[in-house]
């Protein structure tokens, strides 16, 4: 019978709460590290402009690994599932790319920048459709059954990257498919002398989206609330009265459907699909993840967010170490901390 | 076995009938036959592994019972075959709540998130019934006071405010409290004795009292609190009846529960 | 009078447990030692050849993963190093078994300082988290390798010879024996398979000792092996080197018989999958499920193909369909079967044979009870 009025009056105000105890403070070590990463590449790099495209380039692809990466640590922390064949969503949303792509080409052979973005964004839509849809099918057939056994889990999963990649084989063919960008995101934007590539900026603000979206979910929703929560207890949350079950296949279409948006903004970051993409940007994901910590989003963007910058330094600086520098870093990363920058507590 | 019947003849909200549970190769419930009538608060007593944490747990469908059967307002909760167990969502979303012995707090969350998942009927703060809030904030000004604070760097004590204001939040139909007093300064038990108390006569106004089974070691708070009280060991029943009844026979306490209770404050 | 050889003793006490096993066994060691005889064909040998190498690759990992309980990709990479070092000793020294003994003792030696690390390094790590780092490291692996192409010949791989024994063009006998010609390839063959029923042998030995008792012990219950006294990172470490040792080995063979190393041959991660579908679909914790497995599979990717191949000619046309049956498309149905596998037969064929085994003899002692009671 209170009036929401009332209701908020008697919640005590921010300020009150904070200024009676100092909150926990947040672990910034990591953050430290990631934004001393770029300031160390810049004496090393020399000229400022090449730095400026070189990072945002790593920020681009740091995001979109971001995308890719955050649904299957979600899927860890929430039910302690590792998917080890997430790369199927990834290799699908690319190949759907090709073919929505490929249709529209009245939206892409403009150089109109409002028809390319429709056009991607199409692409990336159905992207994330099929990849979810799949997902579904996925976590029904082939994960459900393996709750808890994590052996199993690794094993099927595996059988189900096979399949589907064969699967993808059958439909689009074994062969690499070109995957042009649209006339008006080709080339470079000059930023004072820096070259940027115009892509590399839909990039990283698609990236920046889905993590502000994430972020949302997660702290603002009650379902964002729920996941949370049933990452640290998922027994109380049953006791609570919600279903975990549901809650988890939500998350793993979701992490799904992240996935095949990611595997589109990567298709078109590489302008080809081949179907081994799928494993071989598997490997990427787990090395962020593991650097971030199985189940931390935050960690997951940090790891995300070091290796593409680190991946672009190195591809500059050094280039027989680029490929490399993932597992450096990993290794370095789990000397320090061994499991990873943000564990979670339980864990 | 002394089965006293109770001053009031209160229907059962919760009946249990020859309840075995097994846990890998360990068979802890032996047969537990237990009534829990409306309206009151009965006390589940026993030595340390008598099998009183796990009773609460299968009856959530935490533990599946291997045998027997368990009913809430008529109607069975427990698994009704071996291809059916019971879901604990559901057996929850029936209006039971359960604090468990680790109080179960999500300590990563703030206090108000915590409270927030509890209140199934809310999606945001704003939706969390603000009477019932101030009531809560009455007896547990703690919480009040660490409201968007981390719910795990609360003390001991605070926790536990927590985790029974998290099953308080919204009117439940029964309670499931295991050892709430564990750990707890006196003045603290006299608040949670408090809160309590009014839940039973009904809360706020014409509410219906609440139902509560509370596994205690701590026989004040058992006294203070409990209407009847049931007494376990070994996996099954030994005692039930009025708690008057076992308050003033200190004979059958020692032989219940190995030691005089009216020493063990 | 009690001799001290006997096949229980060979075979370290882990018998069969299952008639159609034991017969399955017996006919495929007869069967692979025979085969030059039986199908004199180049395919048949290389077929065998390959089944021989796999069964020791797999068998190494079924140490791992069966009686250890570790989950580790990296199994591939040390069946490469084992494949290189074969190939640049002889390229470098030049062919020769002073070559071959110094490839694979190199291989061994650089196999056993990296899962010394790695070993050591899942001190740190959880399993879970070990499994992926696994998977990250031979992927490094197999770039290192394509990448350092002066050494290792990049994508290409390495070609070399054999020593003069082992060279096809050596011949023994001046006449075919049986309709087969005693030449160097055949004794390159009984080469592979004597080392191959040595090394078998010797992982049984390992299984079946005490040692393989407490790797079986940590599977089950690592705290508490740890609570009783043993130092699980300890054992862990060392049945990594051993599985890592056996499968340089398997890979040295593999060099010898093909003349030729590279990437694809040795260390892609497609032979990673078909090592764990032979070890599930064999049978995990056995060695011989190892034995079976491999065979099953090598014959099913080289003759499943064709059978494919008939089904293809069969949907000509149709257009989804005749993709799903198409040779290249195998391992599509590999998948199926292994993710089936996974279901349905756990315990894999042997399991299953061995489970059918102890019903029968259970229904006999009950019945023969009834029998003598009555």
């Amino acid at each position: 019978m209170s009036t929401q009025a009332e209701t908020l009056s008697t919640l005590p105000a921010a300020a009150d709460a904070a200024a009676a105890i100092p909150k926990a403070r947040f672990d910034l070590r990591p953050l430290w590290l990631l934004a001393a990463l770029p300031l160390l590449a810049l004496p090393l790099v020399g000229s400022g402009s090449t730095w400026l495209t070189l990072t945002i380039a790593g920020l681009a692809m740091g995001l979109i690994i971001f995308i890719i990466a955050s649904g299957l640590t979600l899927v860890f922390g929430l039910m302690d599932v590792l998917n080890f064949g997430h790369g199927v969503f990834i290799a699908l949303g690319a190949f759907m790319a090709t073919t929505v792509l490929g249709a529209m080409s009245g939206f892409t052979e403009t150089p109109h920048l409002g028809a390319n973005l429709f056009a991607v964004a199409v692409a990336c839509s159905a992207g994330m459709a099929v990849a979810g849809a799949v997902g579904l099918l996925f976590e029904r057939v082939l994960v459900r059954p393996a709750y808890g056994l994590h052996l199993k889990q690794i094993l099927i999963t595996m059988g189900g990257m096979i399949i589907g990649e064969e699967l993808l084989k059958v439909v689009w063919g074994a062969q690499m498919i070109p995957l042009p960008l649209p006339e008006g995101l080709r080339g470079s934007l000059l930023l004072g002398e820096a070259a940027v590539e115009k892509f590399r900026i839909v990039a990283v603000l698609t990236g920046l989206a889905v993590l502000l979206a994430l972020l949302w979910l997660l702290n603002r929703t009650k379902l964002g609330l729920l996941i949370r929560a049933g990452v640290q207890d998922r027994e109380m949350v049953e006791s609570l009265g919600y279903r975990v079950r549901r809650l988890f296949v939500a998350v793993f279409v979701g992490g799904s459907a992240l996935a095949g948006l990611g595997g589109v903004m990567w298709g078109l970051y590489q302008q080809g699909v081949t179907p081994q993409i799928g494993a071989q940007v598997n490997v990427l994901i787990f090395i962020v993840i593991i650097i971030g910590g199985l189940g931390s989003t935050v960690g997951c963007l940090v790891g995300a967010l070091l290796v593409g910058l680190l991946a672009n330094y190195t591809g500059f600086l050094a280039p027989k170490l680029a490929l490399f520098s993932n597992i450096g870093l990993m290794v370095a990363v789990l000397m320090w901390r061994p499991q990873g920058l943000y564990p979670l507590g339980q864990r | 076995m002394n089965t006293n019947t109770s001053n009031h003849n209160a229907p059962s909200l919760l009946t249990l009938q020859g309840v075995h549970t097994h846990i890998g190769a360990y068979h802890i419930l032996h047969g537990v036959d237990l009534e829990v009538p409306g309206g009151q608060v009965t006390m589940l007593l026993g030595r340390n592994g008598a099998g009183k944490s796990t009773t609460l747990r299968t009856i959530m469908g935490l533990w599946q019972a291997s045998q027997g059967n368990i009913d809430f307002d008529g109607q069975r909760i427990s698994a009704s075959s071996p291809r059916e167990p019971a879901q604990t969502p559901e057996i929850a979303q029936r209006g039971i709540a359960y604090v468990p012995e680790n109080m179960g707090i999500f300590a990563d969350l703030s206090v108000a998130e915590n409270l927030l998942l509890a209140a199934r009927g809310a999606r945001r703060l704003g939706e969390l019934d603000g009477q019932r809030l101030d009531w809560l904030f009455g007896h547990f000004p703690a919480l009040k006071k660490f409201w968007l604070y981390p719910a795990g760097k609360l003390s001991g004590g605070q926790k536990q405010m927590l985790a029974i204001a998290r099953a308080l939040i919204e009117p439940r139909r029964l309670l499931l409290i295991d050892e709430p007093s564990k750990g707890l300064a006196p003045a603290i038990i006299l608040n949670l004795i408090e809160a309590l108390r009014e839940l039973k006569r009904g809360g706020e106004q014409g509410q219906a009292p609440t139902t509560v089974l509370l596994v205690e070691q701590n026989f004040m708070v058992a006294r203070a609190l409990g209407d009847r009280v049931a007494v376990m060991d070994n996996g099954r029943v030994v005692h039930a009846g009025a708690m008057q009844a076992l308050a003033e026979d200190e004979a059958l306490q020692q032989r219940l529960l190995g030691l005089s209770l009216a020493a063990h404050q | 009078m009690h001799s001290t050889f006997s096949l229980k003793n060979l075979l370290s006490h882990d018998l069969p447990r299952s008639r159609w096993l034991a017969l399955l066994l017996s006919l495929s060691v007869l069967g692979l030692a025979l085969l030059p005889f039986i199908f004199p064909s180049t395919k048949a040998l290389n077929v065998a050849a390959k089944v021989l190498v796999f069964i020791v690759l797999v068998a190494s990992y079924d140490l791992l993963l069966g009686y250890t309980g570790i989950v580790s990709f990296a199994h591939t990479m040390f069946f490469g190093i084992g494949a290189y070092g074969i190939a640049i000793a002889s390229s470098r020294m030049g062919a020769g078994w002073p070559a071959l003994a110094t490839g694979w003792a190199a291989g061994l030696a650089l196999s056993l300082l990296l899962s010394l690390v790695i070993g050591l390094f899942s001190l740190r790590v959880k399993a879970i988290f070990f499994a992926m780092i696994t998977l990250a490291v031979a992927s490094a692996f197999l770039t290192l390798a394509s990448q350092l192409s002066d050494i290792t010949g990049g994508e290409d791989g390495l070609n070399f010879k054999l020593p003069a024994a082992l060279q096809a063009s050596t011949e023994y006998l001046e006449e075919p024996l049986l309709g087969v010609t005693i030449d160097g390839r055949l004794l390159s063959y009984y080469l592979l398979f004597f080392a191959v029923l040595g090394l078998v042998l010797l992982l049984l030995r390992i299984v079946n000792s005490p040692f393989g008792r407490v790797l079986q012990a940590i599977r089950e219950n690592e705290f508490r092996a740890e609570a009783i006294g043993y130092r699980t990172v300890v054992y862990r470490t060392l049945s990594n080197v051993l599985a890592a040792l056996f499968a340089s080995s398997a890979g040295a063979l593999l060099a010898i018989w093909l003349r030729y190393a590279g990437p694809d041959t040795a260390m892609s991660f497609e032979i990673m999958l078909d090592i764990l579908l032979i070890v599930v679909i064999g049978g995990m914790g056995t060695i011989y499920g190892a034995v079976l497995g491999s065979l099953v599979f090598v014959l099913a990717q080289n003759y499943l193909q064709d059978l494919l191949r008939l089904g293809e000619g069969a949907l000509q046309g149709v257009p989804l369909l005749s993709q799903l049956v198409s040779p290249d498309r195998w391992l599509l149905w590999l998948g199926i079967l292994f993710v089936l596998a996974v279901y349905h037969f756990p315990s894999g064929i042997v399991g299953r044979l061995r489970l059918a085994a102890a019903l029968r003899a259970h229904k006999q002692t009950a019945t023969s009870a009834e029998v003598s009671s009555s």
